[in-house]
């Protein structure tokens, strides 16, 4: 089997340690700002907000605008996956691993059937 | 149970990274230094259509620039800790959703001296999971059937959506809520800001509704 990627491994190593950096520099970012204000005042607090607010964009979109292989598979499949992660989530008294496990429980038996034409 | 599921999601990123033409020590290390699925993925797929050098680099930065409020929030808590001060910007390496938002919800209950060493070993948990999945997915590519790839895939999101359902500051989950519903509808009008735009939205909302609700449980 030929490997596209071996002619160019040294410059994959390097494209490596650029994505490696380009990706610190926010982490770094984020310990420079956090060392010029106020742990407990109102900037750290909207700043955990905002994270808050991307990771809820970003985990959304994942499900309902997914790309790859998720994308392959129907929206209606992992949306009663969710609904029936909630469900369980609730009648456990909100504890995360019922509603984690239900949720990708059912989505696996959707996509099993599926895949073997049966729904 | 996060050691579980970042194994998973990384057996998913293996096999995606081989898919694209990553040799086995590429595709490894890329889970210790970069340590940010988005990011990783964003470098496989642009890797594969062969996008020049500076967009690939550009493409993962932005995918994975939640880290800039996530290390900004988290830091505060290891702030009164010297020693802990000191390495602040290697602690910050080791950051991960998972350990972010265990070491916030736990971090602040523990003595000050013990919250790095939580956060030092639960990353280092996590990330030896995330190495050997990342292993075994490369090993495994092309072998696995489309729903058992899809599921481990789909638990990591399902693993976030439980994780912060948990989460008990209004202002947080005020921010999960905007943001779960803007996310979508803005990244059909930017893919690649869209992110950005709603975090600063929505967190800015969340905030501002937070404190003209008063009372809360601030």
């Amino acid at each position: 089997m030929s490997d596209p990627g071996s002619a160019s491994v040294v410059g994959l190593w390097g494209l490596l340690l650029l994505v490696s950096a380009a990706t610190y520099v926010w982490r770094a970012g984020g310990v420079a700002i956090a060392a010029r204000i106020s742990p407990d005042g109102r900037l750290s607090q909207w700043f955990s907000c905002v994270a808050y607010g991307m990771l809820a964009a970003l985990i959304s979109r994942i499900v309902l605008l997914p790309v790859g292989i998720l994308a392959e598979t129907p929206l209606v499949d992992r949306l009663v996956a969710l609904g029936a992660g909630f469900v369980l989530f609730c009648a456990f008294r909100r504890n995360m691993v019922p509603g984690m496990l239900g949720a990708v429980g059912v989505f696996t038996v959707l996509a099993a059937l599926r895949e073997n034409g049966i729904i | 149970m996060p050691v579980f599921v970042v194994a998973a999601a990384m057996v998913g990123f293996g096999s995606l990274a081989r898919d694209s033409g990553f040799g086995f020590g590429v595709t490894v290390i890329s889970t210790a230094t970069v340590w940010g699925l988005p990011g990783q993925v964003a470098f496989a797929e642009m890797f594969a259509i062969g996008a020049p050098v500076l967009a690939i680099a550009l493409a993962s930065s932005m995918a994975n620039l939640r880290f800039l409020p996530m290390s900004l929030s988290l830091l505060p808590l290891f702030r009164d800790d010297p020693a802990a001060w000191r390495w602040r910007y290697l602690l910050v390496a080791l950051m991960s959703v998972n350990t972010w938002a265990l070491t916030l919800r736990h971090g602040p209950s523990l003595p000050l001296d013990q919250r790095a060493p939580y956060f030092i070993g639960l990353s280092f948990v996590c990330m030896t999971a995330g190495l050997a999945g990342t292993a075994l997915g490369y090993h495994l590519a092309g072998t696995l059937p489309f729903f058992i790839t899809a599921s481990l895939i789909f638990l990591n999101p399902m693993y976030f959506v439980f994780l912060f359902a948990g989460v008990r500051h209004r202002n947080g989950v005020l921010a999960l809520i905007i943001g779960a519903i803007l996310g979508p509808l803005v990244h059909q009008i930017s893919p690649d800001w869209g992110l950005v735009f709603c975090g600063v939205i929505a967190g800015t909302a969340a905030y501002w509704l937070d404190r003209s609700i008063g009372g809360g449980d601030e």
